[in-house]
């Protein structure tokens, strides 16, 4: 086990080289000092050229029927008002596109200005655009809107709902992904079982309510269109608007340098950026719009509320003998949407009968969409919570339990994992979070007017990979650029190809540029399924070796030089310089002299273990093609880890705190531990924020949410974390990539929900299976 | 937001002035065309939500000259309406005399906020009633009369059991409001017919009328506060529950001052937070408790009495459990303090 080591402070951007950045070392963030400073560029900031007109959004403030009335005449004598978008004059002009995970682009197939029709609450009804913000703003207010409704359905148990089963809803086209995970007789084995669960669990709707709002800019010159927005998929937009516009992507760039936190959001297409396109060419000028935090909450995707239902029988060892589980999901009318994370849950542990089922439900909603760790997060909360209830049953340490029904086989086909830590994960966190001094009785434990409880749950995350490309431009100087389509989320993508091109190329970080986030570099996937690391990181890696072959082989072919008849093979290059193991070097630049022309170019692609071979074209095309986790055929791909959590429960007036969290995670190779540890420490205190705070609220006659801002819709303050421990453990993976990287983005909140959960069932023995966990569900114990 | 007149007041008369309501012009404060803004924290928000469409902000913080100091004498405190949060919550002679107005104002909103917001604007914030905020409800009795109440059968898990009617279950968000209430404090103010004070308990006005939130007159500004001092304002504390630790309303609070005399309690002073329609002073509870020990039991027995009459709905049931548990543990908090 290794902790990770304090990160030392760099002092200025880019670290001193005495600190000999490369990979494996905790470096500390090559854009660091930009965004600290505030110098960073955000697409936000970006205002799409001279002199842009202000665009502002009305929403509906039903949840379905018609527009009756729309009385402009206000808004118009508002002085400043240019244009005012309403179905009327956009109508067809925009095509509404598919949803990503039907191969298209879009969060939501719902074009909201191509008719009257309203489908969901707070649906764009009209796009203002005036001299200023202000006076869009006001003109908005001023529309007159009137509305045929009708009753919506909002959410569960609602009239009027509709539901199909995954396996049925998925279609030619549908992303790869085994519907209904099923071995044995789960039922027989179920009924014969000495120990069983049966029970029902709850998650809500949340929103990622980055703080980058979601804003667009676009201006237009000689028929092409430059797009300034947050985003997670810049192929994806580019290609996306293209087909929505009926232009080619060629004439379309869009840019996106920093992005103030996606989470999932900026990973398909809003339909807001075709409007905002379409306003800029009618007015000949560019336009930029800026959203407010309540329109985020409908204008773009979020994390349906889904239901579970959880059977587990075992044997009174502990062993499982019967697993099922069935998810229901809330998605739109129109799309399909679901995140079916029995995918996962039905392989995670050894049981020989196994069944499953998703099914999703339409309501009168916007289409919802991926938000850090999709499936995981609601479907490891039911079984975390599951195994739990079953430990308890046992009268079994939850440790032990996980312990007895290990594998390193998914039980549905027997494929074996590359790699699997999970209980050194769990041994590691316990010791560091002195687990072995647990009363297991619930509310045995006390501290003063506070019941304190601990709890634990199974982290897991699929090792996804996607093809990429990348260009790396080496100079004789050792000044290096990488150019690839990727996506700086905050996740550090920057630093890791940073330390890719120091590890391939022997150069001090100072003088790596690091290019990403504009559709004119080379296409990299989407930033998602926590891919890019090992996607991207690849794919550098193998130009940064093209160009080290080049010079290693005109080394090697140099009569006069040093390296004359060795093995090209044999020379890396380190420290400015060409080395050979026989000790003999060279300088860098004289090493390059021998090659033709100035600088080294180099343009790699990769295709990752299981992808098919028209994967390239298709990332050109802005279709990525993830594989991995549960999905391949011949193996298991996938990160672990052990969540570990203390909560407070008062003990008159119920509030719980969670001053505790310890996490430990296996993860393959850590390219950068210093920003490893931060995004797995993010994951752990917004696994807290899952299981107390975080959830939109909504009115169920209306359908539409009712604390939509951040005063309101509650995540963690900095009173309300305190220790977080955060544990690397060295795994090596020799099979998931060639690097033996697996993604670390999404593993770090997974299960958290399910171990505080469990936390607070140990501190009052009050088992909650509706998240989020609030004080009013603990004072009837 | 709409555009609106912003007029810098450097003297009270001009402020009044420049507020004075239209002659024959019949509206609550809240609807008049020229409003207050003192540090705006809550005003520019709700006309950013075009929930408040003032015609006119009348800018008073020149006004803190005269009206924006803290007086400890022996007889009371003075506070003066421009006074900042920041600034009560670590008044010396607050912190020691008067523990419970400090602890309502540091449990309160975030650090940046208490450094602009004023204590006259505090006392006078509106709900946080999301059909309230949000213009896009058709139904709010306090936004539109007449209109309905849509959280009656709507999202209402922080809304109002005490001082609640079928006109309106809003909760009165505000810390601060709670202590001046239990205190027995006044609020002074100046306005088109002169000066008056008012009992702070009958500054806010009941729910069967919830578009009138108070009874000062349009253009009658609020120039300080007067806590009458008392053998009960040191042992004096505030509990307030919340979600988070940090940066968020009540769900259940209680401020409760208490003069106990050879173990038993001569004066109770209560006030309860976040479950009641306005600033709630419990007179039943401070009768039960009256002349009576403080243990467990007449703590709780206390806490019974103050939530006799409320009246849940569909998702704050839980309040009425919670309010007496949160006023049972501020009783007994307070009574372990030094008088
Ligand atoms: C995110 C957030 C969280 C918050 N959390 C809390 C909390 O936990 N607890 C809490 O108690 N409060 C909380 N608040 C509310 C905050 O305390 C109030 O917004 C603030 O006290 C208002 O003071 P102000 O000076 O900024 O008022 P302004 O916004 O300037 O004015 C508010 C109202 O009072 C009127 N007004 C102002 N001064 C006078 C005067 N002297 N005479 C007559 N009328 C006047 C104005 O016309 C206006 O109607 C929170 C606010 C925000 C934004
Ligand atoms: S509770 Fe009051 S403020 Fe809220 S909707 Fe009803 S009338 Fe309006």
């Amino acid at each position: 086990m290794s902790d990770i080591t304090e990160p030392q402070i760099m002092p200025q951007g880019a670290p001193p080289s005495a600190a000999k950045p490369a990979m494996g070392a905790a470096t500390s963030r090559v854009d660091g000092r930009l965004k600290v400073t505030g110098a960073a560029r955000y697409a936000s900031d970006l205002y799409g050229g001279a002199n842009p007109a202000h665009a502002y959004l009305a929403t509906s403030t039903i949840a379905r029927g018609r527009i009756t009335r729309l009385n402009e005449a206000d808004a118009r004598k508002v002085p400043g008002v240019l244009d005012i978008l309403t179905f009327r004059n956009v109508g067809d002009r925009i095509k509404p596109g598919k949803i990503f995970s039907q191969k298209g682009y879009m969060g939501s197939s719902i074009a909201p200005l191509a008719s009257d029709r309203i489908q969901h609450g707070g649906q764009i009804v009209a796009m203002v655009v005036a001299e200023t913000f202000e006076a869009a703003r006001e003109a908005a207010h001023r529309l007159q809107i009137e509305y045929a409704a009708e009753t919506p359905s909002a959410t569960f148990d609602s009239p009027g709902l509709e539901s199909i089963s995954a396996e049925a809803s998925s279609r030619e086209g549908e992303q790869p992904g085994e519907e209904k995970p099923k071995v044995g007789d789960a039922a027989a084995a179920l009924a014969a079982a000495p120990v069983t669960i049966d029970q029902r669990y709850e998650t809500p709707i949340q929103h990622h309510n980055p703080i980058e709002l979601f804003t667009t800019a676009c201006a237009w010159t000689d028929g092409k269109l430059t797009v300034w927005e947050p985003s997670q998929n810049m192929y994806g937009f580019q290609n996306g608007l293209a087909e929505q516009l009926g232009m080619a992507a060629a004439d379309i760039r869009v840019i996106s340098p920093y992005v103030g936190g996606g989470f999932g959001s900026r990973g398909s297409l809003t339909q807001r950026t075709a409007l905002v396109a379409l306003a800029a060419q009618r007015l000949r000028r560019p336009v930029r719009l800026e959203t407010t935090r309540d329109q985020g909450f409908t204008i773009a995707t979020y994390r349906a509320e889904t239901r579970h239902r959880v059977r587990l029988g075992a044997g009174t060892d502990g062993k499982l003998q019967a697993l099922i589980h069935e998810g229901w999901e809330v998605s739109s009318r129109p799309d399909n949407y679901k995140v079916g994370g029995t995918d996962a849950t039905t392989r995670l542990y050894a049981c020989p009968n196994v069944d499953s089922e998703v099914t999703i439900v339409h309501a009168d909603r916007n289409t919802p969409g991926f938000m850090r760790s999709p499936p995981e997060v609601p479907y490891m909360f039911a079984l975390e919570s599951a195994m739990d209830e079953l430990a308890v049953a046992l009268k079994m340490d939850p440790i032990e339990l996980r312990r007895v029904n290990d594998t390193m086989h998914e039980p549905i086909k027997g494929l074996p994992y590359t790699s699997r830590t999970l209980m050194p994960c769990f041994d590691a966190a316990a010791k560091a979070f002195g687990w072995s001094g647990r009363d297991a009785q619930p509310g045995s434990m006390r501290d003063g007017e506070w019941m304190v409880g601990w709890g634990c749950a199974t982290s897991l995350y699929p090792t996804n990979m996607g093809p990429a490309t990348a260009r790396v431009v080496l100079t004789p100087q050792g000044t290096v650029k990488v150019q690839t389509a990727g996506h700086e989320i905050g996740t550090g993508i920057t630093t890791v190809l940073a330390l890719m091109a120091v590890s391939g190329l022997g150069v001090d970080i100072a003088k790596v540029t690091v290019e990403v986030g504009d559709s004119a570099l080379p296409p990299a996937p989407v930033a998602g399924g926590s891919n890019s690391t090992a996607s991207i990181a690849t794919v550098v890696a193998q130009a940064c070796e093209q160009i080290r072959g080049r010079i290693a082989g005109a080394a090697v072919a140099a009569e006069n030089g040093p390296f004359h008849g060795m093995d090209p093979a044999g020379l890396v290059l380190v420290d400015g310089t060409l080395r050979a193991s026989s000790g003999a070097s060279e300088p860098l630049e004289a090493a390059m002299s021998r090659t033709a022309g100035g600088a080294i170019e180099a343009y790699a692609e990769n295709i990752p273990h299981g992808v098919p071979e028209g994967a390239l074209k298709k990332l050109y095309l802005g279709q990525g093609t993830l594989m991995g986790g549960a999905k391949l055929k011949d193996r298991m791909q996938f990160a672990f880890g052990a969540q570990f959590v203390e909560v407070r429960v008062n003990a008159r007036t119920r509030e719980i705190r969670v001053p505790r969290l310890v996490g430990a995670y296996a993860a393959g190779r850590i390219v950068n531990p210093k920003a490893a540890k931060s995004q797995l420490m993010g994951g752990q205190i917004w696994g807290v924020s899952a299981a107390l705070h975080e959830a939109t609220e909504i009115d169920r006659r209306a359908a539409r949410y009712t604390n939509n801002d951040l005063a309101e819709y509650l995540i963690p303050v900095n009173a309300d974390v305190q220790e977080v421990t955060t544990i690397l453990l060295p795994e090596q993976d020799t099979q998931v990539n060639e690097l033996g990287i697996k993604g670390i983005g999404e593993l770090g909140n997974v299960g958290l929900n399910a171990a505080v959960a469990n936390a607070v069932f140990h501190a009052t023995g009050v088992r909650v299976r509706e998240l989020p966990i609030r004080l009013e569900k603990l004072l009837e114990a | 937001m709409r555009p609106f007149n912003l007029d810098h007041a450097a003297t009270l008369p001009a402020a009044l002035a420049a507020a004075r309501p239209v002659a024959g012009a019949r509206v609550p404060p809240t609807a008049a065309p020229a409003q207050f803004i003192a540090g705006g924290t809550q005003m520019l928000d709700l006309m950013k939500l075009d929930t408040m469409q003032p015609a006119t902000l009348v800018d008073i913080n020149a006004l803190s000259a005269a009206h924006g100091r803290i007086e400890a004498k022996s007889d009371g405190l003075h506070l003066g309406a421009l006074v900042r949060m920041s600034e009560a919550e670590a008044h010396p002679d607050i912190l020691r005399d008067y523990p419970v107005i400090a602890q309502t104002l540091q449990m309160a909103a975030s650090p940046q906020i208490r450094n602009m917001a004023s204590l006259g604007g505090n006392v006078l914030q509106r709900t946080r009633c999301c059909y309230f905020r949000d213009p896009g409800w058709a139904q709010c009795n306090k936004r539109e009369p007449g209109s309905g109440c849509a959280a009656l059968d709507g999202v209402n898990r922080k809304h109002a059991v005490l001082g609640v009617s079928d006109q309106c279950i809003a909760a009165y968000s505000g810390d601060f409001a709670q202590a001046l209430v239990a205190l027995g404090a006044e609020v002074q103010t100046a306005g088109p017919n002169g000066v008056r004070t008012i009992a702070f308990e009958k500054l806010h006005t009941a729910s069967d009328n919830p578009h009138t939130e108070t009874v000062l007159a349009p253009g009658e500004l609020i120039t300080g506060f007067r806590v009458p001092s008392g053998p009960w304002t040191r042992r004096s504390a505030y509990v307030k529950i919340r979600d988070r630790e940090s940066y968020a309303y009540g769900l259940a609070t209680a401020a409760v001052a208490l003069d106990i005399q050879g173990g038993v309690v001569r004066e109770a002073r209560i006030g309860l937070g976040a479950v009641s329609y306005r600033p709630w002073r419990s007179h039943e509870a401070e009768a039960a408790l009256r002349g009576k020990p403080l243990t467990e039991d007449t703590a709780n027995a206390t806490a019974r009495a103050a939530f006799a009459g409320a009246k849940p709905r569909q998702d704050n049931a839980y309040l009425i459990d919670l309010g007496r548990r949160t006023l049972a543990r501020a009783l007994l908090q307070a009574s372990r303090l030094e008088a």
